[in-house]
């Protein structure tokens, strides 16, 4: 059953003038329990479809479409609802936790904060809370006194999934929870993540561009390109049978397939090439590819393609 | 030809200002780079891999040991004789938007280094970068523009040009492309390979991801707290 339903989602900034398309028509379902994963470039617009889905942007942003949680689109809601909704039942574990943690505030405070404002805690309570979390993600809850400036990078990563699970959320949304860490820590926190999350029934979208643990934790994967979805399909079937080339050049640029590199640049948000957004990069262009912008089309076994090639079977 | 031969290499920090207590950051490391090879450095966070690559270019000191550098040791080296060895070795850091200066445009950051070792004439030099930025592959509109409108790749490039402008013969890239996405990553080492197989240049590369280090590398040297525990 689909816990969240994102239809038609288009986020448009705007910068100098320009229209700078984030995300361009984005179409999305995560479903009840399910670990789904966004992969894709730098600037593809990932972390904005998952700031989008907790009514984080900015105010200088144009959104349309629908984000339907539970029955209730989360772009029409109030920011007073909205703020209900943010951590009760959808968490989010932002990228970066040494500047996503507040310097000035001990560790402990800035998750008991969490339950004295959502469940009006007392003090003490929220604080015997915050050491079960604490203790949870393998931190020693006598350090919750402590600032993030103590703590390393893995163990401040720790913190903002304690965060992001303190309320128990129905959707737990992560953006690149292991990026910048050591393969050791990296382990131990997607070992951490899947585990916490299956434990707890949730649902988890997981933003990242590491293929590697995004084979270790997903179900299904989407692959985003230039503010679109251009691929979903299971992780089994991204990682045997891509389909776009697009995802073909993504997993052969891993160091195990020898790090074939695709030439040239992701295009700019702001001035995308006309048709296939791919096609200046892509190998397999054919006739349609500059002109027309093509439409998801289904495969067999379930994979959703945006391209031409599969156009006639 | 060995071009870097490091021996018994140590760097020791105090902490503590009653009982002072000894960090051996690195703790006795023999480490020898052939020219034109790659040497590839892993080992987890804090066992001393950065450090290593901060004494070898001296910037940090060692508590003890010696470097020797294209056959004359360089543990000693001090004013001119300090500053021309720049020339010789470079690094290549993690993160490439603290590495060049925000308020300073593409062109002038790659200015920057010939201008400081005085390698080329105001009339050169325009010529020079270009032929720079074809090196790397890097869009030449991008020249007047400032750190923070280019993508990390992009500026990865910037920092390579940057460096070839004194044609070292050792660079050190101390997880240069940790922060790229794998596309990128993948064009900036097959970048890397080609420089050194056209130039003849040394790498030391520091990484934590075992399959690039294996995919770059000639030679791997395991680190564990502060000391190579194995080689490859």
């Amino acid at each position: 059953m689909s816990l969240l339903k994102i239809q038609d989602l288009k986020v448009y900034f705007n910068a100098r003038g320009k229209t700078v398309k984030a995300n361009n028509g984005i179409d999305l379902e995560i479903r009840e329990n399910e670990i789904l994963g966004l992969i894709g470039e730098t600037g593809c617009g990932k972390s904005i479809l998952g700031r989008a889905i907790v009514g984080l942007l900015s105010d200088n942003v144009e959104i349309r479409g629908k984000i339907v949680y539970k029955n209730e689109d989360i772009l029409d809601l109030s920011e007073d609802r909205l703020r209900k909704i943010r951590g009760k039942d959808i968490g989010i574990i932002l990228q970066n936790p040494s500047a996503a943690l507040n310097p000035v505030l001990s560790v402990g405070n800035q998750i008991s904060e969490i339950y004295r404002y959502h469940e009006n805690m007392g003090k003490k309570e929220a604080r015997i809370r915050t050491a079960k979390m604490l203790e949870m993600v393998g931190i020693d809850p006598k350090r919750m006194h402590e600032y993030p400036h103590q703590f390393s990078g893995g163990m401040k990563q720790r913190v903002m999934i304690a965060m992001g699970l303190a309320l128990n959320p129905g959707l737990l949304i992560a953006d690149e929870p292991t990026k910048g860490l050591d393969p050791t820590t990296k382990d131990k926190i997607v070992d951490l993540i899947c585990e916490l999350v299956i434990n707890r029934n949730m649902s988890l979208l997981l933003i990242t561009h590491d293929l590697g643990v995004a084979e270790k934790m997903c179900d299904r994967v989407a692959v985003m390109y230039a503010g679109e979805i251009i691929e979903i399909a299971t992780i089994e079937n991204i990682l045997s049978n891509p389909q776009h080339p697009y995802t073909q050049d993504l997993l052969n640029s891993r160091p195990k397939k020898g790090l074939k590199p695709t030439a040239g640049e992701s295009p700019s948000l702001s001035s995308p090439p006309a048709g296939c957004k791919f096609h200046p990069r892509c190998r397999c262009v054919i006739g349609e590819c500059p002109k027309t912008h093509p439409q998801m089309i289904e495969t067999e076994n379930g994979t959703s393609v945006r391209c031409f090639l599969y156009e006639d079977n | 030809m060995t071009l870097l031969s490091v021996e018994n290499l140590k760097k020791y920090y105090y902490s503590g200002v009653f009982n002072k207590k000894e960090i051996r950051a690195v703790d006795g490391v023999d480490i020898e780079i052939k020219s034109g090879r790659t040497l590839g450095l892993v080992g987890g966070s804090g066992c001393g891999k950065t450090t290593v690559a901060r004494t070898i270019l001296r910037l940090v000191e060692p508590t003890d040991g010696s470097i020797v550098f294209d056959g004359r040791d360089i543990t000693k080296l001090r004013g001119r004789e300090m500053k021309n060895l720049g020339r010789e070795m470079q690094i290549i850091f993690q993160n490439p938007e603290t590495s060049l200066n925000p308020r300073m445009k593409i062109y002038d950051a790659i200015l920057e280094p010939l201008t400081i070792h005085k390698l080329c004439s105001a009339d050169e030099e325009n010529e020079k970068i270009h032929r720079l930025i074809e090196i790397v592959n890097l869009n030449k509109e991008l020249l007047f523009r400032y750190p923070h409108e280019l993508s990390g790749g992009q500026l990865q490039r910037v920092v390579i040009a940057r460096i070839l402008s004194l044609n070292p013969k050792f660079i050190v890239a101390d997880e240069a492309t940790s922060m790229l996405d794998p596309l990128v990553q993948a064009q900036i080492l097959n970048l890397m390979k080609d420089l050194q197989e056209k130039l003849g240049i040394s790498y030391l590369f520091i990484s934590h991801d075992m399959d690039v280090v294996e995919w770059m590398s000639d030679e791997i040297a395991v680190m564990d707290k502060g000391k190579i525990v194995d080689w490859k």
